[in-house]
């Protein structure tokens, strides 16, 4: 416990298949003690990754470091990491107490102590008393609680998590994810958790790397990847945006004005890239940093004001949308707060909306 | 009365009209004794078609016992195991000796066989077929061997076959000197018997390199070279006399076995005219040499031999000369029951080690 | 409530296999136990009794007959199942698509001739002037030729060659259903091969090993080419000795007996198989 360094090192990991390259020079490292979350949609990568680290595959080329070892040419059998799979992989054939001593047996411990260590564990995760149940009489967060014991009672160096909430339904899988994050830190044991759910990643992660085509994007807090994405893919990935496509026609130490493809100016924050005169890029801009003025209300001077029809109210509890139709005939998601001042909005009423230029990202486009 | 007997004529007739053009003709029998080209000719003749199932004593008699004598029209086992199963199971029905054209038949054959397959004042058998079983040697590796006995020499060990079925215990006892034939009714006596020649294979048994089962199996083996003498029947030794001259068919010195396989009607038979016509057509001399030119063995036939091919007549002569003709110990009936007391004998001596 | 006109429906749908049932399997064993029980007093004499079943405890040759059976059939089953196993476990797991595909075909192909041929073709194999012993003495391992043919080993060679897609078929089956992450797991969570294949894939296939091993079982017991045509001087088989009463001795009474008696032996091997690894027979026979 004197080591200080990253529980989990990878170095220019590349993973090359017959036709394609799944993983692309990728290189991260995750603290001790810090729920790390790989995002990305399906085929980016994540699982070759997480299944390179669990040892199932072998890199083409770079290094991976557990508490500072090189993990090339260890079987899975000998690393210290476990891995929740997405099934759960929980054994049929054994109860749950033998499902989490499993890999106690391995080790050639006691049996007296592999059943006071597996009714410890599954204490812990809150489920006393079910060791001599079946499998299959559990609930599925039970057997997801029981898959993290299984693992858990081995006291691994870093837990890797394969979307194991996937096959969940909506309500218990946001009972999850808070669980989950009790567990890690209860635990206070490194996990890595690769999904394809943006809400997942938010919610329980102290990192976040977004993943696409075999290459990582960027790697952030929460709330650095959802509100200064580094990349249009990673703006346009987490969280909703309204995407606008625009040319820059004048710029200035703080604001770039630009022309939207439907004819509308608007003014952006300048960001980290330096954007001529001319250049194509996209904006991308979330819905709750639209905000929505009733008719009549002053708007002096401000910059990004401009009128427009509601289209259609999208009411969703906390999460309510309007999409407005502005002049130019292009459509905005805004959203809809729920203080009561918006309740009697209706399709065709008229309403202007405002947004902050730094609340809007832009990135370069090539030019097709 | 003369109702009844209007409408028995009516059945009769109404069955005969059919019959009497064209029926079916199932034949039970061993392989050889119906040639395609007989049946061919048989069937233009006679406008009669036929079936043959080929089968062996046994398996004739299972078959027969199974359906109560039904299922076939003609059958053909050995004149030996007809009586005993007519007492046990009444599988056959008599002959009627005016349909068979007994002309046609070697006279002391026809009445040997009518005296063997007599059951209650009955004649059940016609003879067809006669052979007869003994060694087949390889002379040039065996010529030693000229007895059944001889097959326990430690010059053959591991290098003879036979069957382990009763002709093995027949001609073992004849060649130790015995007379089961003479025993066969008294089952005192007979056990006796068994018991000696149960001693003496048991000895042997280390000698035999496999019992052989079927006629194909124990070709292959004496072709081989795997087996160097062995007891079979004769046409087998003829057979691969032709392809190898130092095989051949040795008629023992306690005398080769002799057997004659015959026409049987089953009791529920339904085409005795097609048999009876099938009778009295194979028994013409010319088609019973073609017989012999495939079955391998001669008729009971007059003038059947004088057709058959001269190799295998050369053959025949070769094997047999009128001593070892005269010495021919032909099979009786067995008497009913016998077969369990032997079938005893043989499992000890299958077993045993 | 069931109405009577389904009900009639269902009695209807059910007629075919009913009399197949009745006609092809209960008629002739009722026929064959009343044959059973009668003794033969004399020609076409016969009283009811139980000799014949006496007959086969009182004669040793009869039950050791039957005691050599059922333990070669056992020892043929369990030499199936060791052998089918790894080949099974290679179709199901390292395999897929085509290859996987041809190898199960090329079990079954030896199936597209008969018994009877595939027997002559180990006997052309072992016997003495046969093709492994040349061999043998072609590369000067022997100097003259053996004899490989007519004794137990044959027998067993012959038996677990006829029975091995008997075992085969269900175990690819059952081992196709095993998910590949439980043995990932397994590996994940520190097994070895040997502890993964005894805690995780043995457990999963354990029905599959089961009926492929009553039906393995079954066969080797019932077999009767095999022991007889590539087996020696004293190599006894019970349906040999079944098939000699009937047909050689002309015993239908002791014959229709030792078929009662195989009848049940089997039953309670198969039962017995059954309690000693925990399975049942209705899950066994549903889930492969």
């Amino acid at each position: 416990m004197t080591n200080t360094g990253p529980d989990l090192e990878c170095r220019d990991l590349i993973k090359d298949f017959d036709t394609f390259r799944a993983v692309d020079h990728v290189s991260f490292d995750v603290p001790q003690g810090s729920f790390f979350s790989i995002l990305g949609p399906s085929g980016c990568g994540k699982t070759t990754l997480l299944r390179m680290i669990a040892g199932f595959q072998t890199p083409s080329a770079g290094d991976l470091l557990i508490k500072g070892h090189s993990m090339i040419g260890v079987p899975p059998n000998k690393r210290p990491v476990s891995m929740v799979f997405q099934h759960l992989a929980l054994f049929p054939t054994m109860n749950i107490g033998d499902n989490v001593g499993f890999g106690l047996r391995q080790r050639g411990i006691s049996k007296s102590e592999i059943k006071t260590r597996v009714e410890k564990v599954l204490d812990r995760v809150g489920l006393p008393n079910v060791a001599e149940r079946r499998v299959d009489q559990l609930s599925g967060g039970q057997k997801q609680r029981v898959a993290i014991a299984r693992c858990m009672v081995l006291e691994p160096d870093v837990l890797l998590l394969d979307e194991p909430l996937g096959a969940l339904d909506l309500k218990l899988r946001e009972h999850m994810k808070v669980e989950l994050k009790a567990l890690q830190s209860a635990f206070n044991t490194t996990f890595v958790y690769i999904t394809h759910d943006q809400s997942e990643a938010l919610v329980m992660s102290d990192n976040i790397a977004v993943m696409n085509h075999g290459r990582f994007e960027q790697i952030g807090t929460p709330h650095d990847v959802y509100h200064a994405p580094d990349t249009a893919f990673v703006a346009g990935f987490v969280g909703d945006a309204n995407k606008i496509s625009a040319r820059v026609v004048a710029t200035d130490e703080r604001t770039l004005t630009l022309k939207a493809d439907g004819g509308s100016d608007i003014r952006v924050a300048v960001g980290r890239d330096q954007l001529p005169t001319g250049q194509k890029v996209q904006v991308f801009l979330r819905p709750e940093a639209i905000e929505l003025l009733p008719n009549g209300a002053d708007t002096d001077g401000a910059s990004n004001v401009s009128p427009g029809i509601v289209e259609n109210v999208l009411f969703n509890g906390a999460n309510s949308m309007v999409t407005v139709k502005g002049a130019d005939g292009v459509s905005w998601k805004a959203a809809l707060p729920q203080t009561g001042d918006f309740a009697s909005l209706q399709k065709g009423d008229a309403v202007r909306t405002r947004w902050q230029p730094t609340q809007a990202r832009c990135y370069p486009v090539a030019e097709g | 009365m003369k109702y009844s007997l209007l409408a028995s004529f009516v059945a009769v007739s109404a069955l005969a009209a059919p019959t009497l053009q064209a029926d079916t003709l199932r034949l039970l029998t061993w392989g050889g004794y119906a040639p395609e080209d007989v049946i061919a000719k048989f069937e233009a003749e006679t406008g009669h078609t036929v079936e043959v199932t080929t089968s062996n004593n046994e398996e004739m008699i299972a078959k027969l016992r199974a359906t109560n004598g039904g299922g076939f029209d003609l059958a053909q086992p050995s004149q030996d195991r007809i009586t005993s199963a007519q007492e046990e199971f009444g599988i056959y029905k008599p002959i009627d000796m005016s349909r068979v054209n007994a002309d046609l038949f070697i006279p002391s054959m026809l009445s040997a066989t009518a005296g063997n397959t007599t059951f209650d004042g009955e004649v059940y058998g016609l003879p067809h077929v006669w052979g007869t079983s003994g060694l087949v040697v390889n002379t040039a590796e065996a010529g030693d061997v000229t007895d059944y006995t001889d097959l326990c020499d430690d010059a053959v060990a591991g290098k003879v076959s036979y069957r382990l079925k009763r002709p093995t215990l027949i001609g073992f006892a004849y060649s130790m000197g015995l007379d089961p034939f003479a025993a066969y009714g008294d089952t005192e006596a007979y056990q006796g018997i068994l018991d000696q020649v149960e001693a003496k294979l048991t000895e042997c048994k280390p000698n035999v390199k496999t019992y052989w089962g079927g006629g194909d199996e124990i070709k292959n083996l004496l072709r081989s070279g795997e087996v160097v003498a062995s007891m079979a029947w004769d046409t087998g030794g003829w057979q691969l006399n032709a392809d190898n001259p130092d095989i051949t068919f040795v008629a023992p010195e306690a005398g080769a076995l002799g057997w004659i396989d015959t026409f049987v009607l089953p009791a529920r038979g339904r085409a005795d005219d097609a048999a009876y016509d099938w009778i009295n057509f194979v028994m013409q001399p010319e088609i019973a040499a073609m017989i012999t030119n495939t079955a391998g063995n001669f008729t009971a036939a007059v003038d059947g031999d004088a057709g058959v091919n001269e190799d295998l007549k050369a053959r025949y002569q070769g094997s047999f000369d009128q001593e070892a003709i005269d010495n021919i110990k032909w099979y009786p009936p067995v008497p009913a029951g016998l077969e369990a007391l032997e079938g005893a004998t043989l499992d000890r001596i299958n077993a045993a080690n | 409530m069931v109405s009577d006109t389904s009900r009639l429906g269902l009695y209807l749908l059910l007629a075919p296999i009913l009399l197949w049932l009745t006609v092809l399997i209960i008629l002739p064993h009722v026929g064959l136990f009343f044959v059973s029980i009668s003794e033969k007093i004399g020609p076409r004499e016969y009283e009811t009794g139980f000799a014949n079943y006496a007959a086969f405890f009182t004669e040793p040759l009869y039950w050791r007959t039957f005691a050599r059976t059922a333990i070669m059939s056992v020892l043929a089953t369990a030499l199936t199942l060791i052998l089918g196993f790894p080949i099974a476990y290679y179709i199901a797991k390292l395999t897929r698509g085509r290859t996987k595909t041809t190898l199960f075909l090329m079990c079954m192909i030896p199936f597209w001739v008969s018994e009877l041929v595939r027997t002559f073709g180990w006997m052309i194999l072992l016997r003495e002037t046969g093709v492994f012993s040349n061999v043998l003495q072609y590369l000067g391992l022997v100097s003259g030729p053996v004899e490989m043919l007519y004794n137990d080993a044959a027998i067993m060679v012959g038996l677990v060659y006829t029975s091995i897609l008997f075992m085969v078929v269900p175990l690819v089956t059952t081992l196709d259903s095993l998910d590949d992450s439980l043995i990932e797991a397994g590996y994940d969570l520190g097994g070895t091969s040997t502890s993964i294949m005894r805690e995780i894939v043995i457990p999963h296939a354990m029905p599959g090993i089961v009926s492929g091993c009553i039906v393995v079982f079954m066969l080797s017991l019932g077999n009767y080419l095999t022991p007889i045509l590539l087996g020696g001087k004293d190599s006894l088989w019970f349906t040999g000795m079944i098939y000699t009463q009937f047909i050689t001795r002309f015993n239908w009474e002791l014959g229709s007996a030792f078929g009662f008696l195989l009848l049940a032996l089997s039953s309670l091997v198969v039962f017995l198989g059954l309690k000693l690894s925990g399975q049942s027979l209705s899950e066994t026979m549903g889930r492969s």
